[in-house]
């Protein structure tokens, strides 16, 4: 894989939540970085976290304490006006629910990053044609989403992700609601992105979409308690996950047992369980 | 984001749900049109008021014999004849404030044409009294210096007394009339002059020499003048000095001692005016503030349907964040959003509110006058009662958390 810069760094990142009176720890204390060119699944049961760490990836949420450098630039203070530019500029989103506009067409859903980026009309329109077109929809530009599959729908999505060639793209959940086919059709794109070295960050809870990706971080009670590199488009097995056995703290997902397959599949099964 | 995209995006939201739109639209086309038609009707009355006044002499000032008091009892003004034919002199030679002043003597008596008859009001005065009023002649012409000189049998008639004398659209210039039974010669018929404010018919009078009427129609005593006289202030803007001037050369003219009673009465005609349009005046503020009220409501209208737009846009809100859209872009989009209705709904209202107040002044009769900037300061009120109702929501818009937003359900 090509790791040619930092683009993530999280340093001791910390988020609370005050909820009346108790406070709730989201992120403890989690420190990592992500290279260019990486595709990193997050994985996790809920409430571990994955979703507090993609909104502060993502620049909706901001640390309660910790930095985040974001393509060198620290954005962990940064007001409201100042986050929306950055995730205009460096960051696309996808989302489970697609999110598109209703009643307006596939080529003006794509556009919307363009407009608040402040493109001139023609040059939008030709920025999202071309991405339309990367993601296979050349056809269906004028199509208003309810006259779209979901997948098409996800597609479009995705080209709106990209239109602005952002330098990270973050996708939580992207396939919960589509079938396995549309999923390993949505999932390839991606791969695809990836090897044109686009840096993808997707939270997932199946094992055969966190295959995609070159890079598994399992997340549990705020804390990425497993960071393993991972051959895309193999099975994914599961080392043991070293120096997190703090006894101070709440138990890392059991390592999956070696008597077993080892893959990641089993500790999904025991995470399901408990 | 520039401002055509922003209005651009406003509009589709708005067109979206078209008869949301329009509902929200009809608050505020109800609230302008009916300040507009109010305003019309309003300064209609009180440009009519106007219109009364001046024709009645803007710069007029009446003198009148002062109250009369014998046993305790006190009569009224012009109970008794206090001023004299050379207190008129006097008055037309001795002050430089005063441009012109005529005898007004009157009182009610039978006319009488070859054709029919009839009771009105006969006035005998001065061809300085068709000045004082700026009364203008249809057709012939005004009695002169001469005919009152020689008391000659001369009448100008009004128009309502030509009708009944001898019928519409006759000119009875020439023609002989009998006042009282004494013959008379039409030199001119007045212009039609209209009703005044409180009903009295301008043109339901005849007019003829002062001079004519002491001998032929009504005597009186040789000194003293049985009736008033009315003055044309030199100033318009100025009648209150000369009404002072005219009172110290009276009092002085009648010795009355320094704190005692005048035994005359002055009126200020524009101070009359004043208070008539004092009157209207509330009046049209009254009809415009009850019509803001139905714009108060409309603008409530917009706020509610703006807070439901938000809530149910939520998750757009929330998507347009994430991709970039900064807290200003939605605080401009909703509020071009209710500024958009807000200015429409005025413009349509200012249309519609003219053609209603034109419609009911031609269904009763009222007089109409239509500010040219009531126009514009109408839509400018509607664009500042879209501001102010859509700030609100367009605020909650644009303080909403990412985050909470794309998850709303």
């Amino acid at each position: 894989m090509t790791t040619n810069g930092t683009l993530v760094a999280l340093d001791k990142v910390t988020r609370l939540y005050r909820m009346g009176d108790v406070e709730v720890q989201a992120l403890r204390q989690v420190s990592t970085t992500i290279q260019e060119g990486e595709f990193v699944a997050v994985m996790g049961s809920s409430g571990s976290g994955k979703s507090t760490l993609m909104n502060i990836l993502g620049c909706l949420d901001r640390p309660t304490s910790g930095r985040y450098l974001l393509w060198e630039r620290d954005v962990s203070r940064l007001g409201r006006a100042d986050l929306a530019e950055i995730r205009n500029q460096t960051l696309g989103f996808v989302f489970q629910n697609f999110n598109l506009l209703a009643r307006t067409s596939a080529l003006e859903n794509v556009e919307l990053p363009l407009i608040y980026g402040g493109l001139a009309s023609r040059k939008r329109h030709r920025r999202a044609t071309e991405a339309l077109q990367r993601v296979g929809l050349g056809d269906r530009m004028d199509h208003h989403p309810n006259q779209l599959s979901g997948g098409q729908q996800q597609r479009v999505a995705i080209a709106r992700a990209i239109v602005s060639d952002p330098r990270l793209i973050l996708a939580d959940e992207p396939t919960g609601n589509l079938d396995s086919r549309t999923t390993a059709e949505i999932m390839g794109l991606f791969a695809e992105l990836n090897q044109a070295k686009m840096t993808i960050v997707l939270v997932t809870h199946e094992v055969d979409v966190a295959a995609y990706a070159s890079r598994i971080l399992w997340m549990k009670d705020g804390q990425v308690v497993l960071d393993q590199p991972h051959t895309p488009s193999t099975p994914l097995v599961l080392s043991h996950p070293d120096g997190d056995q703090d006894p101070g703290r709440p138990e890392p997902p059991s390592p999956p047992d070696r008597s077993t397959d080892g893959s990641i599949a089993s500790l999904a099964a025991q995470q399901a369980h408990t | 984001m520039n401002l055509l995209m922003v209005f651009k995006v406003a509009l589709r939201a708005l067109l979206r749900n078209k008869m949301r739109s329009f509902l929200t639209l009809l608050g505020i086309i109800i609230g302008v049109s009916a300040v507009i038609a109010m305003v019309a009707i309003g300064q209609g009355a009180q440009k009519r008021v106007e219109d009364t006044f001046s024709s009645m002499g803007s710069n007029l000032i009446i003198v009148r014999s002062g109250s009369h008091g014998a046993g305790g009892a006190r009569g009224g003004v012009g109970s008794r004849l206090t001023l004299t034919w050379t207190d008129l002199e006097a008055i037309q030679t001795e002050l430089s404030s005063v441009q012109v002043a005529a005898p007004v003597l009157q009182t009610r008596a039978q006319l009488l044409s070859e054709l029919d008859n009839w009771n009105t009001q006969v006035l005998g005065t001065s061809p300085e009294y068709f000045l004082i009023r700026s009364w203008s002649m249809a057709s012939g012409s005004v009695f002169t210096q001469a005919d009152v000189e020689g008391a000659t049998q001369t009448a100008v008639l009004g128009q309502t007394v030509v009708d009944e004398l001898f019928g519409a659209n006759y000119d009875p210039v020439g023609q002989a009339i009998r006042i009282n039974n004494v013959p008379f010669l039409v030199t001119g018929v007045l212009e039609e002059k209209g009703q005044s404010q409180w009903g009295e018919d301008f043109d339901d009078v005849v007019l003829v020499p002062y001079s004519t009427y002491r001998a032929r129609i009504s005597g009186g005593l040789q000194q003293y003048i049985p009736g008033s006289i009315f003055v044309a202030a030199t100033d318009p803007d100025d009648t209150s000095r000369t009404e002072l001037e005219l009172t110290q050369l009276l009092r002085e003219r009648h010795s009355i001692a320094e704190l005692a009673e005048e035994d005359f009465s002055v009126h200020n005609l524009t101070e009359m005016a004043e208070a008539q349009q004092e009157g209207t005046r509330t009046f049209t503020m009254l009809l415009a503030s009850i019509a803001a009220v139905s714009l108060l409501v409309g603008g409530i209208g917009i706020m509610n349907i703006m807070l439901v737009s938000v809530t149910e846009r939520t998750r757009e809100i929330g998507l347009r964040m994430a991709v970039g859209a900064r807290p200003t872009d939605i605080l401009a989009q909703f509020l071009v959003e209710s500024l958009t209705l807000s200015i429409v709904g005025g413009l349509l209202g200012v249309a519609i509110g003219i053609s209603a107040a034109h419609l009911l002044s031609k269904q009763y009769g009222w007089s109409l006058y239509i500010p040219p900037d009531i126009v514009i300061i109408a839509v400018l009120f509607s664009a500042l009662v879209g501001v102010l109702f859509g700030l609100y929501p367009a605020r909650k818009a644009a303080k909403l958390d990412p985050i909470e937003a794309l998850r709303y359900e």
